[in-house]
């Protein structure tokens, strides 16, 4: 393994301590007082008051309850909800599988237009088609979200009335959670194949489209500016020079030549972008009652639900420490340079 | 002869890089985009039609002129307490263009500063430094500044500072690659061999030749903060009413999205526009300023 991932490694144990430390730190400076918040009426009585933040650890010194945080999520308990009174963990694994279909949808989206939108515009360089696409992108880049799922819905489900506005999956149709994608639900369950056919998998599709396309424009808009760019510089080389004077037609030349060795950056920008998908998952979720993570922390925010909180930036910024130290580590894969 | 002379003369690189950036469509295009809404900032109160924040009791939810039903006296329309739709959008400008720099001088100063102590001084300082960073762009940008509003209190103050903590990482990474490449170099060697105290190289040798990265982060700084703040104010934690401010206008404008879609258009675009205009700066001066990519 190279020294470079090792060093990653060593360095990545401070990075989650510091990021625990700073959970714990601005749960504890948000105003008010989770102890009496979690009484909500009954607060009055101070005897219960004090049993109440005796029994939440609240009465022990700063250190000693980060060490007891620590110690409890390192175990997977990280506290129970004021508001559902749920395990946080529980509630964290019952909505992460609806943002993780709808960010892989997104993500799919991305890839499948902006790939061959980044190969057009290299390959026909300095056109019209290069002018418009990269155009386009930037546009694309500059969106905001919370506005373009609005206009998405404005357009697609008030005016043509081919998509639903929010939601995962009709209503009507009662999927049984068993991997929790709605996609493979729908479709693995013989019951409800018999009861409704295919009914409840088109309904979860057409339910997806929107909300993939609001979250998935701005990866687009990247993965079509970053291959533009990886390809440029790979057509220059010599041995594309070789490949059209070997008398390759222009598809082979760019696909199998070009583009294999334009991928490295490609792929590294979109392992960089789940980390901004989360952000992406917040705002999309939000604007169509998707019900995941983002939405689930919008509504703790808001509410004020201190052990959410407190365990969802934990959750999704060890997630994301994680996806980038994989990362690092598929780039040294991929790039024979880096293996030594 | 004269294409001799021409070529030992060298231009000012300044000028050298006004002319390639003159040259640049998509920059310009970004240049007077950012220009007409700093003037539409600054003469707001003059072109601005009504007050934005007078209610018009009779005149709710007004479509536009161009759309049946509008009048004259709302060439966009009214929102849903009947305020001035044009009127809001053009001291939305104000608000955005305040936002933009805002974050940008705050995130850019303290950002240039821990950069260059990084890159400059190594060692401990730097492996302190660059720990904070990690921790800082292992939450996701939003949802930190979330957080942040939430412990200040909503408003738009509070979504500018929280905005601009999750900026700065960001400035931290690009002026620390770039003082650790300067670092080495032989001007540096001679400012030190002359006696130069490490802060006196730090920020008088070393900080100017960093500029050429950071002047592109901060263009493209102004459209993410700009863009942040209003996903808090569409998220009910920037600015408050009466403030028009265009992300919390889109909050506003969501509970009519199927009567009246064009109270959500509106704001929407703006941003939009605004956000693209720095970004096409900003794409405009990444080329001019670096010449690896430039005829790319």
């Amino acid at each position: 393994m190279p020294n470079f991932i090792l060093h990653r490694l060593k360095d990545m144990i401070p990075t989650l301590f510091g990021v625990s430390l700073l959970a714990f730190i601005l749960i504890r400076l948000i105003p008010g007082d989770p102890a009496m918040l979690l009484l909500g009426e009954r607060g009055a009585d101070p005897e219960v008051y004090q049993a109440m933040r005796k029994s939440m650890g609240l009465d022990q010194p700063k250190p000693v309850q980060y060490l007891n945080f620590l110690k409890n999520a390192v175990q997977g308990d990280l506290g129970r909800s004021i508001v559902s009174k749920k395990s946080v963990t529980r509630e964290f694994f019952d909505r992460f599988p609806a943002t993780v279909e709808l960010g892989l949808c997104a993500l799919i989206f991305a890839i499948i237009l902006g790939i061959p939108f980044g190969i057009i515009a290299s390959v026909k360089r300095n056109s019209f088609f290069d002018y418009f696409l990269m155009g386009t992108s930037l546009v694309g880049y500059s969106m905001p979200i919370f506005w373009w799922g609005l206009i998405l819905i404005i357009i697609f489900s008030v005016h043509l009335g081919i998509t639903p506005v929010s939601g995962r999956i009709n209503v009507i149709f009662d999927v049984q959670t068993i991997t929790g994608f709605y996609l493979i639900d729908t479709l693995i369950n013989p019951e409800l194949i018999e009861e409704e056919g295919f009914a409840p998998f088109f309904s979860a599709v057409r339910h997806l489209i929107l909300p993939s396309i609001a979250m998935g424009t701005i990866p687009l808009a990247v993965i079509a500016r970053m291959t533009r760019s990886s390809m440029l510089e790979v057509l220059n080389q010599d041995y594309m020079r070789t490949a059209k004077a070997k008398g390759l037609s222009l598809m082979r030349q760019v696909l199998v030549h070009a583009l294999r060795n334009a991928f490295i950056p490609i792929i590294t920008v979109i392992g960089l972008m789940l980390g901004s998908l989360v952000t992406g998952a917040i705002l999309t979720e939000t604007i169509f009652s998707w019900p995941g993570i983002g939405k689930w922390l919008v509504a703790s925010i808001l509410a004020l639900d201190y052990p959410v909180i407190q365990g969802g930036l934990l959750f999704i910024a060890f997630m994301i420490v994680t996806i980038n130290l994989t990362v690092d580590f598929l780039y040294v894969l991929i790039n024979p340079q880096l293996r030594k | 002869m004269e294409d001799a002379i021409r070529a030992t003369y060298k231009r000012h690189p300044l000028l050298e890089f006004f002319r390639s950036l003159k040259k640049n469509f998509g920059a310009m295009a970004g240049m007077i985009l950012i220009i007409f809404f700093v003037l539409l900032a600054i003469v707001a109160p003059l072109v601005a039609p009504h007050d934005p924040t007078i209610l018009f009791e009779d005149a709710l939810r007004l479509p536009p002129i161009f759309s049946e039903g509008g009048t004259s006296k709302f060439l966009l329309g009214t929102d849903d307490v009947g305020r001035d739709t044009l009127s809001r959008l053009i001291f939305g400008a104000r608000v955005s263009m305040t936002v933009g720099f805002s974050v940008v001088f705050l995130s850019a100063t303290i950002g240039s500063f821990l950069g260059l102590l990084a890159g400059y001084l190594g060692g401990k300082t730097e492996w302190f430094i660059m720990r904070a960073v990690d921790i800082l762009m292992a939450f996701p940008s939003v949802l930190l500044a979330m957080v942040v509003v939430s412990i200040m209190g909503p408003g738009l103050m509070n979504a500018i500072v929280a905005v601009a903590v999750v900026a700065t990482p960001g400035f931290i990474r690009i002026v620390r690659a770039e003082a650790i490449s300067q670092k080495s170099k032989e001007y540096v060697m001679a400012a030190h061999s002359l006696g130069a105290s490490p802060a006196r190289i730090m920020f008088r040798e070393v900080f100017p030749n960093c500029t050429a990265p950071l002047i592109v982060q901060i263009s493209l700084g102004f459209s993410d903060g700009i863009l942040n703040v209003a996903a808090l104010g569409f998220l009910g934690l920037g600015a408050q009413a009466p403030t028009p401010e265009w992300g919390t206008m889109l909050a506003d404008a969501r509970a009519f999205i199927s009567s009246d879609p064009w109270m959500v258009t509106l704001p929407g675009l703006c941003i939009l526009v605004v956000v693209l205009g720095f970004n096409l700066f900003g794409d405009g001066l990444r080329d001019a300023l670096d010449p690896r990519l430039k005829g790319v």
